[in-house]
């Protein structure tokens, strides 16, 4: 583990121990405390949203009024992981995480969230606050303001414990000029970070799949990472992607079909932690199609690569970062990667879920 | 990786490429008989490695893929209509039955459950005394003793709920059926390593010694693959045909005892259906009479009519070897992983998808 990991981890313990859940006269969620009645507003009152004060928030209002200057980025994505609670993380953490990335994908430096709830009748009070302060924990780190939201609940059986939806908004950072119009041949491709890792965890407790392993979600914000390199190399950077659902694979298939130019792989450069590689040989899964958090795909134009790579293992969640390959006038639209011992193939985008092999 | 890197040395690859060439003087056939050494020769690029005198057809190892139609239907049916909570192996999931794949089924809220051990199975049955459990026991040999443990486990326990609905397959009468066909031109066979792990080699030697070709008891790595055809290779430039073991750091000629006495208690040898090849006497296990409670086929009792394949599939073809994946006039455009007309194109062990996936544009590669 590296030392950056193992201070977010004392961080967050400190955080856990520093909220205690605030005694409350109910114990589970119940179909009242999303009805906007009663119920909703003793929730709200309880202590439970205390947790993420602020000016906005205090406000109870309908919306959130935001002062914005130039260039914004705007996105939106929602959180149906199970199960809720994995090794390194909850959705809680995820929800922030993954808006936060990727506003910092589009070279913006994020600001503002809504965070909105769909809970399941008898989700226990204090899941949802373990939750709720992975939420506030993550925020924090990202340095972004949650000024907005919304709580509904669903009858039980109807959801699965907890569903976030989260909308970010950030300032596009000055320097940034994030297109896949402005990709060219030889620009090389670089990952963040370890792959597959997030996937990999999720996977080890499954219901039916588990397997014992200390491999732990890498879900983290990005931004301050991406605001250096930005900082550093700028207009260099001419594409950058988080390779979550459907892994690097997918991707890099997409930038290929939409720059129409080839993407060339080197196999044996690709990061992938050995007891992540194991796992995934175990279980008949390539780690190209495991889904990411915590990594990012950057497309830089060579004369940079090198000197931002080096950049990149010194910023935080970018120790192992890794030059894997270049985007070629050969076989337009395509991805092929080149194996271990020289031989080539196609790289497809997934199909459907990967799905565990018989033997 | 602890003894996976050094089966995929690169210059332990380029040794044995380069003997390959050195001592390749003639065109050799040779058919891998397993779908994992199919998807290890497409996914480490191997095939455009070897010198092109020797073509390497795809065998029928794949369960996925000769798992009947009418056996999918029966899970799904199983899984749909009968309220069983139905378990299998994650790839069997997407191979399209006459109606539905179990994938399909469970989005209709059939209980559908992905496990990797069949134990498992009996695990759930023991947490849901009240429910079916049936698991969906596909595979060759090699998850054989898996499938029969779970079968004296849920005996031990006096489970009622727990049952297999057993599709297994057996590689030697396959190789012997294979080579029934005249239009086969296969020379030599790299034998499954694994399916040899549980079973042993004994069973092989009729079959070399009948066909007078050799087989090559092969693994799965890049190294294990040029190593066993290598070994195949050099019988056939100097006219043997003998049985050889490659993979004998995994395999000893006698297999695993336990394995098959676990095998021989609760399963017994039955006629077959093969997708896309057809009937091949003496080519599976079915549950022993004895254990019949246990056998999902009898406690069910279900009457699935035989479906018809696509007509356009030419999946026998593909499995026996005569045909490449890439003939079929419908390869990647009417039939793909997305919508596949035939099982090969379903599992990644498939010759076909392993085709798709890793060499569609082979032609345009090799050109390069």
């Amino acid at each position: 583990m590296t030392e950056m990991t193992t201070a977010i981890k004392a961080a967050k313990l400190k955080m856990q121990l520093q909220c205690p859940l605030p005694t409350l006269d109910f114990e589970v969620i119940t179909l009242g405390h999303g009805s906007g009645g009663l119920l909703t507003n003793k929730l709200l009152d309880s202590g439970v949203f205390d947790l993420l004060r602020n000016d906005w928030l205090d406000q109870r209002h309908d919306g959130a009024v935001l002062h914005l200057a130039g260039p914004v980025a705007f996105t939106t994505d929602s959180f149906v992981i199970h199960p809720v609670f994995f090794p390194g993380g909850n959705i809680g953490e995820l929800a922030v995480n993954g808006t936060v990335n990727d506003l910092a994908m589009c070279g913006a430096i994020p600001a503002y969230l809504s965070l909105s709830f769909i809970l399941e009748e008898g989700l226990p009070m204090q899941e949802f606050w373990d939750i709720l302060v992975a939420i506030k924990f993550a925020a924090e780190q990202a340095g972004v303001q949650i000024v907005t939201g919304d709580t509904k609940v669903v009858e039980r059986g109807k959801g699965d414990k907890i569903f976030i939806n989260t909308t970010g908004i950030g300032h596009l950072h000055p320097q940034a000029q994030i297109s896949a119009k402005r990709i060219q041949v030889g620009d090389k491709i670089i990952v963040s970070n370890y792959l597959a890792t997030h996937g990999i965890a999720i996977m080890s407790v499954r219901e039916g799949l588990e397997f014992e392993s200390g491999i732990e979600s890498d879900t983290v914000n990005l931004n301050h990472t991406v605001e250096a390199l930005l900082d550093d190399f700028g207009a260099a950077i001419h594409l950058l992607r988080d390779p979550t659902r459907g892994g690097l694979a997918t991707v890099l298939n997409e930038i290929a079909r939409d720059i129409r130019q080839g993407v060339h792989l080197d196999q044996e450069a690709l990061p992938v932690d050995e007891s992540v590689a194991g796992a995934c040989e175990l279980l008949g899964l390539d780690p190209l199609y495991v889904a990411n958090e915590g990594v990012f795909v950057a497309v830089v134009s060579s004369d940079q690569a090198e000197a931002f790579t080096t950049t990149l293992r010194t910023l935080p969640h970018g120790e192992q970062a890794a030059v894997v390959g270049e985007v070629v006038a050969d076989h337009p639209g395509k991805v092929v990667i080149r194996s271990a011992i020289g031989g080539r193939r196609i790289v497809n985008m997934l199909v459907g879920d990967q799905l565990p092999r018989i033997c | 990786m602890k003894y996976i890197n050094e089966y995929r040395d690169p210059q332990l690859v380029q040794q044995y490429l380069a003997e390959l060439h050195r001592i390749t003087t003639r065109p050799w056939t040779i058919m891998e008989v397993c779908g994992g050494q199919t998807h290890s020769l497409v996914k480490h690029g191997i095939l455009r490695l070897l010198p092109e005198l020797i073509t390497m057809v795809h065998g029928p190892g794949c369960p996925v893929c000769v798992t009947p139609l009418n056996l999918i239907d029966k899970a799904v049916h199983l899984a749909l209509d009968k309220g069983v909570i139905l378990c299998s192996f994650g790839d069997m999931l997407r191979v399209p039955g006459s109606k539905m794949s179990l994938l399909e089924a469970k989005a209709r809220g059939a209980d559908v459950r992905i496990l990797y051990s069949p134990l498992e199975a009996v695990k759930l049955a023991e947490q849901n005394p009240t429910r079916e459990v049936v698991f969906f026991a596909v595979g060759f040999e090699t998850t054989a003793p898996a499938n029969a443990l779970s079968v004296l486990h849920a005996q031990h326990a006096g489970l009622t709920n727990y049952s297999i609905l057993a599709s297994h397959v057996l590689v030697p009468p396959a190789i012997a059926a294979v080579m029934s066909d005249d239009d086969v031109r296969i020379q030599g066979f790299l034998a499954a390593g694994h399916v040899c792990t549980i079973m042993g080699m004994h069973e092989y030697q009729p079959l070399v010694d009948d066909l007078k070709i050799p087989i090559v008891v092969t693994g799965f790595e890049p190294v294990d693959l040029l190593q066993g055809i290598l070994m195949t290779v050099r019988q056939l430039e100097a006219g043997r045909y003998e049985l050889e073991n490659q993979y004998s750091r995994v395999v000893h000629p006698d297999g695993n005892p336990h394995a098959i006495a676990v095998i021989r208690e609760v399963f017994t040898t039955t006629d077959r259906e093969w997708r896309g090849i057809g009937n091949i006497p003496g080519s599976g296990y079915e549950v022993k009479e004895a254990l019949a409670r246990f056998d999902a086929n009898r406690k069910f009792a279900v009457n699935i009519p035989s479906a018809r394949e696509s007509e356009e599939c030419i999946a026998g073809l593909v499995l026996k070897g005569i045909k490449k994946p890439h003939e079929c006039p419908q390869f990647g455009k009417k039939c793909t992983p997305q919508n596949p007309l035939g099982a090969p194109m379903v599992s990644s062990e498939g010759a076909c998808a392993a085709y798709y996936h890793f060499s569609q544009t082979l032609e345009e590669l090799t050109s390069k």
